[in-house]
């Protein structure tokens, strides 16, 4: 895939109605942009799909469709079925927030893989239903503040942990799922293409600052989402049919704390001893994850074929017979 | 037969065995098609949605609360304007949980967009298939082929299957014009707001109007072609000269024909009229064939709770603006599938159910005969 150019698509224009420092917006110009005009977009009901397509209008230059919230997976497979009874080979993409990932949409999602759709699913996380109001979702992370986890005398905002999405998914046996943000574009670039590559349900999980629901400075967009990886609170890890076969170490670990200060949404924690104690939590949350990917650790051995090989015999998705036909 | 590319379906009774088998076409490899396993009704809606999109002639079959778990997909179809067919095999509505045939899965979602034709026979049931691709795929609407639970899917009859040529030659291939292809991209689904929204509605409300006629047209030209004919929207029975007119829709009609032979043998003037084409609503064929009756019997098998029968009120609201003041008796029995036998249907001929004023529907005395029900009522007083 030749790459230079890929700038020049322009799939998604501006013009569109997203906030300033909107991490999804960018995320989503990246991923489509490299990705190109010659393939089909499939997008869930959100923020991309409201602020690209308002009334009459539209931001995208690719083909583009939007159904309902929770069937972007189960369209995008219709898609790909008719596309692959017609001979033909075009790139289908879901676009789709967190709530269109882990919570509504997680259903038809999980169908569209196990059934080995050749489908890439971009998940432009920011962490809660920011287009209705920042409500909680199941991906806002532990401690934060949403209009539906406020903090108050019992409350020190969302009670639970945020879901682990990735490893859900990657449970499916599918050929690839990875994590990226768009403070690492070689990474995600890297990532996108990887998985065009790829024939297949692949899954990328983006995180995308939300200046308005996170309540930061919308300049601090890169920043914030760069100090998610650095802490450790949001690794940036590859999964190929269900192994773990790469992450993105750390030189060094960053205290959760630089990551929580510029966001409003984590203020209250820092306001009383209640606070404190969730600040706790959440260094041993980034802590636990840095272990568990071994983020310090020395290389990370690839095992892409061992991981292949086993798809291969364990059950041959169709992805592979299509490879070769 | 239609050569759908893509069939995606999610098993529930009474539908199971359409998907099986054509789940087993595809394993032969008599159809040529993608046989999509959904996780759901919702999904296989979905999939439907998105392989027509695409440009490929699509088919799902359903019933009961799979058709519901589908409703917010219904409403996407159709407001996206993809001609998807699908088939409703009737099925009542839990709770409590019931897997027999009644029509209030595919009434309630009567206001989706969907034309919805209801067939009395598996005959009709090919037939309206064939015709439906061709409605949908002309008017750019989706149809849904209403077929009884049971009484039709689960009965075997002798079917005349037309040749595959004589299909292809009434049904053309399937050309979708604002298919999802890089070379001409096209934005679907986008948002809308106050503005344009109403004419968004206004235009579907248009196409349902332009279908009724299509409908008819097809049917007639389905009858040159292969000698059948259905009726279009409404097939009428011995309404010559019929001063009472009892009206329904699906598989129920043969009984109430029987009947209508009986009583006229009898020497009543009484007839029948089969409502096949429910939505679009036509209201200009009912009132020309309701224009002379002096008594009209709706019998429905699915009921609008807290007002009562659904076909009979928006048959008395056509009549009315037409200024015909006939008296509707509605009558709303079958669920759950509940036998409605001739003595039943008979018995609703012999008693008006107009016996009070506010009384704007009955429930169909059950299948023991009537003496019989009286007694036993006696009995337990």
């Amino acid at each position: 895939m030749d790459n230079r150019d890929s700038f020049r698509h322009n799939v998604l224009t501006s013009g569109h109605r997203a906030c300033s420092g909107c991490g999804e917006a960018m995320a989503a110009r990246m991923v489509s942009d490299l990705i190109g005009p010659d393939a089909i977009y499939i997008n869930a009901t959100g923020c991309l799909q409201v602020f690209t397509t308002h009334n009459q209008q539209s931001a995208w230059q690719a083909p583009w469709i939007h159904s309902v919230f929770a069937n972007a997976a189960a369209v995008a497979s219709g898609v790909e079925a008719a596309l692959r009874i017609k001979g033909k080979s075009t790139p289908v993409v879901v676009q789709a927030g967190d709530g269109g990932t882990f919570d509504i949409g997680l259903q038809c999602l999980s169908g569209m893989i196990e059934r080995g759709h050749d489908v890439l699913f971009v998940c432009y996380d920011n962490e809660a239903y920011m287009n209705t109001g920042v409500q909680r979702s199941g991906s806002t992370p532990h401690a934060v503040r949403t209009s539906t986890s406020p903090p108050g005398q019992f409350s020190q905002g969302k009670k639970e942990i945020k879901k682990d999405v990735i490893s859900i998914i990657a449970a499916h046996n599918m050929p690839y799922a990875a994590t990226a943000t768009i403070a690492y574009f070689p990474d995600l670039k890297a990532k996108v293409e990887k998985a065009m590559r790829i024939k297949g349900p692949r899954f990328l999980q983006i995180l995308s600052p939300c200046p308005l629901g996170w309540v930061h400075d919308s300049a601090l967009s890169v920043s914030v989402a760069r100090l998610a990886v650095e802490t450790g609170l949001f690794p940036l890890v590859e999964l190929e049919h269900g192994e773990l076969t790469g992450v993105m170490r750390l030189a060094e670990q960053k205290p959760v704390e630089e990551y929580l200060r510029p966001q409003g949404r984590f203020k209250h924690l820092f306001a009383n001893k209640a606070g404190a104690v969730e600040l706790r939590h959440l260094q041993a949350l980034a802590d636990a994850r840095i272990h568990r990917y071994g983020l310090l650790d020395a290389d990370t051995q690839w095992d892409t074929e061992t991981a292949m090989q086993s798809e291969r015999n364990g059950r041959g998705g169709y992805w592979e017979e299509r490879e070769h036909g | 037969m239609c050569q759908p590319q893509v069939v995606a379906a999610y098993p529930i009774t009474p539908q199971t065995h359409i998907i099986e088998r054509l789940a087993q076409h595809v394993a032969d490899g008599e159809l040529k098609a993608e046989f999509i396993n959904a996780e759901s009704e919702f999904g296989a809606a979905s999939i439907v949605l998105g392989a027509v999109a695409a440009g490929a002639r699509s088919f799902t079959a359903t019933a009961s609360q799979g058709l519901l778990l589908m409703t917010e997909v219904l409403y996407n179809i159709a407001g996206l304007r993809l001609p998807v067919v699908m088939v409703c095999a009737n099925r009542a509505v839990g709770a409590p949980i019931n897997i027999f045939s009644d029509h209030q899965d595919s009434m309630s979602v009567r206001d989706a967009g969907w034309v919805q034709l209801y067939v009395e026979t598996n005959q009709e049931a090919v037939d309206t298939l064939i015709q439906a691709y061709r409605i949908a795929e002309a008017c750019g609407l989706p149809v849904m082929v209403c077929m009884d639970g049971f009484l039709l899917t689960h009965t075997f009859e002798p079917v005349d299957l037309p040749t595959q040529a004589m299909v292809d030659n009434f049904l053309p291939s399937f050309q979708f014009s604002r298919t999802l292809d890089p070379t001409r991209p096209m934005t679907l689904g986008g948002a809308s707001e106050a503005d344009n929204f109403q004419e968004y509605r206004a235009a579907q409300q248009s196409a349902m109007e332009d279908a009724a006629p299509v409908i008819e047209a097809f049917d007639a030209e389905f009858n040159e072609q292969f000698g059948r004919s259905h009726g279009g929207l409404l097939q009428p029975y011995q309404l010559d000269g019929a001063e009472t007119v009892l009206l329904g829709m699906g598989s129920l009609m043969g009984a109430v024909c029987d009947v209508v032979d009986k009583l006229r043998d009898q020497g009543q003037a009484v007839g029948a009229l089969r409502l096949r084409c429910f939505r679009p609503f036509p209201v200009q064929a009912l009132v020309e064939h309701l224009g002379g009756a002096k008594r009209i019997i709706v019998l429905e098998k699915a009921i609008s709770i807290g007002a009562g029968g659904i076909v009979a009120a928006e048959l008395r609201a056509a009549l009315h603006q037409a200024g015909i003041m006939t008296p509707v008796e509605s009558v709303i029995g079958g669920l759950g599938g509940r036998d409605l036998t001739p003595d039943v249907i008979e018995a609703l001929f012999q008693e008006s159910s107009i016996n009070e004023v506010g009384t704007t529907f009955q429930f169909a005395p059950d299948h023991v005969s009537l003496p019989q029900k009286n007694m036993e009522a006696t009995n337990n007083g």
